[in-house]
Parts: C-alpha cells; sequence; structure tokens
C-alpha cells in the first residue's frame, strides 16, 4: 500500500512466521541510528571536524623533518589521528549509551521482542561507518596539505583494513563497558572524555612515542590506542619510520594479538557488565 | 491452556530493609481493563515491573500470558506491550519512521500507518518526535506498545502531567484498545481515570493490596451511608429517599440547593491508604 523503508518487509510476514532474525532487525537499527546520528547536526559537524581541525593545528606548528627518514612530523601526526579517529567509537558509544540509558531508550528496547544483540550490531556498524568517514576526510588532507602518500600495494591496504576493523571494533566495545560507570548522561562526556584524552596523549597520538618516558609507553602497551597508531604508521610511514619505533619495527603481529585480544576482554566485559537499567532505575 | 491474562500469587520484593511489596495476590482476565492505585511508594510500580519482566522478584508465584516474566522469552515480549512511565528517547526520528522502525521487532506487527492512525497521529507522522507535545508522545509511546498486536498492554501512569482535554481524548483511545479485546493493566494516580477506563480496581497501601473491586462499589462504595445536603442543613442515613420526601414536605415542593452522595471513589480510596 505505501512505501516500505526496510528492503526486508518488501513481503508481508505470513501470520506464522517466526520471529526477524537478529541480523534483519541489526541492519534496521543501524539503519535507524545512522539517520538519527545524522540529523544531530551540531554534533556531526564537531564529530568529523575534531580530528580535522586537530591535524591541521598540529600539521602547521611542527613542520621539522625526522633526521634520517625522509619523513616530516606531520605524517607522524596523521597516522596517530587515523588512530584516534578509530577510537571515536570508544567516546561516542561511551557518551552515547550513557544517554540511551538516561532517556529511556534501553529501558524501552528491553520491553520489546528485540534481540539484544541487534542493538549492538547498530551500534557497532554505525560505529564503522562514522570512523570510516572521519578517517576518508584525514587521508583527503593529509594528501592535499601535508604531503602524505597513500600506499601502493595490497598488502599495505590489508595491513589498513584489519587495524581498522580490529581497532574499531575493540574500542567501540570498549566504549560500550565503560558506558555503564558515568551515573548520568550529564556526568557522561566528562567521565568518558578525560581517559580518552589521556589515551590519546601516551599513546603516541599528539606526542611521538619516542619522545615519551618508558613508563608512560609501557602504561600505554596496556590499551588498544598505542597499538592502533603503530599498524597505521606502518601503513602510511613505510619501511623509512619503523626507525623511530621504539622496538626499531612496527610489531605487526604484535599489534594483532593485542587488538585481537581487546576485541574478545571487550566483549566478555560487555557481556558481563552491561546494564539495561539506569542507577536511578534499581 | 490459561484462564487468567495475570495470575499472582503471594508476591514479595525487598530493597535493603524495606518491603516493597509484601505478599500480593492478583488475578486478571483476558480482556479485562484493570487499574492498580496506590500512592507514590506503595509499591505499585515495583509489582507492575515485575509483571513487565523488567525487575526480579524475591518471593511469590507469578505468570503473565502464561510465562513467568522473570525468565522473559521473546516470544512472551512479543505478545506484551509495554508503555513506560517517561521517555524522552528517539527525539530526532519522525513518527512514522520510529512506529515503522518498531514494527520491524515483531512477527505479526500491525500496519504502521494504521496504528498511528488509531492513536491519531496521522497529520503529525511526519514531524519529528521532539516537535511533539507531551500528549502526542504519549499517543507515540501507545503506538509503539500496540504495534506489534499485544495480548496484553501495561500502561504506567499514562496520563500524568495531561490537561483535562487531552486526557479525555487520551482515554478514547484507551477505550478503544479495550473494546478490540486487548487486555490492559493500567496504573494511574487519577481516581476518575481508573473509574472511567477500569473495569476492575486494586488499590496498594504498603505493599499490600487493601481493596479490590469494581470503581462503583470499591471499599463499600455503593452501600455506604449517603449524604443529603440543601440550604440549611445536612445529613447521614441509610434512607436518602426517605430524608429527601420528607424534606419535601417540610418545604412544601422544591428543597433548595438538595444534592445526595455518597463517598466519591477518591473519598474511599483517602479512607484507605491513610492510617
Amino acid at each position: 500500500m505505501s512505501e516500505t523503508v526496510a528492503p526486508a518487509s518488501a513481503a508481508p510476514a505470513p501470520a506464522s512466521a517466526g520471529p526477524p532474525s537478529v541480523i534483519r532487525v541489526g541492519l534496521s537499527r543501524a539503519a535507524f541510528e545512522t539517520r538519527m546520528f545524522f540529523r544531530e547536526k551540531d554534533a556531526v559537524i564537531f564529530t568529523f571536524s575534531f580530528p580535522i581541525v586537530l591535524l591541521v593545528i598540529f600539521g602547521s606548528i611542527f613542520k621539522a623533518e625526522l633526521e634520517g627518514t625522509g619523513l616530516n612530523v606531520s605524517q607522524l601526526y596523521v597516522a596517530g589521528l587515523i588512530g584516534s579517529a578509530a577510537m571515536t567509537g570508544f567516546q561516542n558509544l561511551g557518551i552515547g549509551i550513557a544517554g540511551d540509558r538516561d532517556d529511556g531508550t534501553l529501558k524501552r528496547l528491553a520491553g520489546t521482542p528485540m534481540p539484544p544483540a541487534a542493538y549492538f550490531v547498530g551500534k557497532a556498524l554505525n560505529t564503522l561507518l562514522v570512523s570510516a568517514v572521519q578517517v576518508a576526510i584525514l587521508l583527503a588532507i593529509g594528501v592535499a596539505m601535508f604531503e602524505l602518500e597513500l600506499p601502493s600495494a595490497l598488502s599495505d591496504w590489508l595491513t589498513f583494513a584489519w587495524v581498522f576493523v580490529l581497532g574499531v571494533l575493540g574500542s567501540s566495545l570498549l566504549g560500550i563497558a565503560v558506558s555503564s560507570l558515568p551515573r548520568s548522561a550529564k556526568s557522561a562526556s566528562a567521565v568518558i572524555a578525560m581517559p580518552f584524552v589521556v589515551l590519546q596523549f601516551i599513546s603516541g597520538v599528539f606526542i611521538p612515542i619516542s619522545q615519551l618516558p618508558e613508563w608512560v609507553t609501557r602504561v600505554a602497551s596496556f590499551f588498544p590506542l598505542k597499538w592502533m597508531c603503530q599498524g597505521f604508521r606502518s601503513v602510511f610511514l613505510g619501511d623509512g619510520g619503523a626507525t623511530l619505533e621504539l622496538a626499531k619495527s612496527y610489531e605487526l603481529d604484535r599489534v594483532a594479538l593485542i587488538l585481537g585480544a581487546w576485541v574478545v576482554g571487550g566483549l566478555v566485559l560487555c557481556l558481563t557488565t552491561f546494564r539495561w537499567k539506569g542507577r536511578r532505575d534499581g | 491452556m490459561t484462564t487468567t491474562a495475570v495470575r499472582v500469587r503471594g508476591l514479595a520484593k525487598r530493597y535493603g530493609d524495606v518491603q516493597a511489596v509484601g505478599g500480593i495476590d492478583l488475578d486478571i482476565s483476558p480482556g479485562e481493563v484493570f487499574a492498580i492505585l496506590g500512592p507514590n511508594g506503595a509499591g505499585k510500580s515495583t509489582t507492575v515491573e515485575i509483571l513487565e519482566g523488567y525487575r526480579k522478584r524475591d518471593a511469590g508465584e507469578v505468570s503473565v500470558l502464561g510465562v513467568d516474566p522473570g525468565r522473559p522469552t521473546r516470544e512472551w515480549r512479543s505478545r506484551v506491550g509495554v508503555v513506560l512511565q517517561t521517555a524522552n528517547d528517539m527525539t530526532e526520528a519522525t513518527v512514522r519512521e520510529t512506529v515503522r522502525h518498531f514494527a520491524g521487532y515483531y512477527p505479526d506487527a500491525e500496519d504502521p500507518d494504521a496504528v498511528i492512525e488509531q492513536v491519531g497521529l496521522t497529520e503529525k507522522a511526519g514531524k519529528r518526535v521532539r516537535e511533539l507535545s507531551g500528549g502526542q508522545r504519549r499517543r507515540v509511546d501507545v503506538a509503539l506498545g500496540v504495534i506489534g498486536r499485544p495480548e496484553l498492554l501495561f500502561l504506567d501512569e499514562p496520563t500524568t502531567g495531561f490537561d483535562p482535554e487531552a486526557r479525555r481524548r487520551f482515554w478514547d483511545l484507551i477505550q478503544g484498545l479495550a473494546h478490540r479485546g486487548t487486555t490492559i493493566v493500567l496504573t494511574t494516580h487519577y481516581l476518575d481515570e481508573a473509574e472511567a477506563l477500569a473495569d476492575r480496581v486494586a488499590v496498594i497501601a504498603k505493599g499490600r493490596i487493601v481493596a479490590e473491586g469494581e470503581p462503583a462499589t470499591l471499599g463499600g462504595r455503593a452501600t455506604a451511608k449517603a449524604t443529603v445536603r440543601w440550604a440549611g442543613g445536612s445529613l447521614e442515613t441509610d434512607t436518602p429517599t426517605r430524608a429527601v420526601r420528607e424534606l419535601s414536605e417540610r418545604f412544601d415542593g422544591e428543597v433548595p440547593e438538595l444534592t445526595v452522595t455518597r463517598p466519591s471513589l477518591e473519598d474511599v480510596y483517602l479512607g484507605l491508604i491513610g492510617d
């Protein structure tokens, strides 16, 4: 009769049909969340402009060449800020889910037959999309303004793909887990922003990792951001930049191991600590 | 085969030192509109949230549509509609998008446009939820509660903050649902609302049911002493008709400012929840 929004609903289900699949509801959640995200114009503008502004500022202030590598500091920032962009999920989900818990979204959903996994599928797909757009913008600016060279080898792009996907998933799961910490949506941005900024400073996003004290890098090694940045440096700085790493190599096997461990650990953390209710709901 | 929509025996729930619910029995029949009344903190919300599958109980037997809500399943969730007290979510989506999206959760959802029509929001279907008035928002909540064709609908204080006209129109909506055979469990602070909508009411105070029955007869309302008032006097009597006849003779015709009243539901209610 009327036009349909979800393609899956084209054929009307018979009355005896089973419940809609997790994948179908998850995709529907992703579409719904993404549409709502892009309608909050102020949030959209700031989400996408923040890493760009940082890149332009840092890239313009620090132009020195890195000794014996043929690279300059601004290229280092591009790789670091791509790591940061891939970790946006931590902040977006940490604050966003705290908001969903506070404004009644989670409680409403818990009262429907929506499978809980579909909610997380929706959040994860939405985060992958937002992060991918951020990274694309950063790459474009890096190439246009800061002499960033995109790799030509397929193997580099494969590395980029797995670092990106593992990084986004691991930090999203971590974001879902920390969303239970703030007492309310009002306090969420303060509670979540602090660890994110600290992580960026100790993980080599703003300050080259070789200039950080050893204990700081040791702390950073426990968290995914350091390894994500390292993986992205391997893609965009190439062999010439490997001498800048602490281990004099990009240690891609360790990057994979630790990001993979975060995905598994983050999943366990989410499943064991996730609250569908706000603290005031008891 | 279940013959009751909701069956509760000896329900109890404690928070720390506070016994929120202290042994409640309830039977609600299919197709019935059942109102739960009670002051804040009486255990009303706790009871309903246990029935809705949101809270665990400490003790007692509970069956909602033949299922223990302490172990809710997806299949059960699709047979139960829940309209919560307050919600400020999904402000950026339009009414139609929201109702269509929720329809996708259910195995046999109703046509979204038909439900939007039913709750009287057809003209607002393209509006974002944030642009709606409080009463219109509650209509969206009801639309989301009934989109899956529930057999049982929970409404938690649905008209709090409404102006009198919006409340009347909301009552029409609920009566329409009841006529279609949906069992409705309603909590409310408004006694006129319970009287207008409910087939039966239960009054909860201090975690227990202190009275249960039809609104017209609750707490012996129908048989309580009537009060006869007129200009210059009043009396309480079991035989108001005789009192009026005597007054009529005394005034030789019309009795000025004559009224005959029995206790209102509110009088009964306040008597029940008081100490």
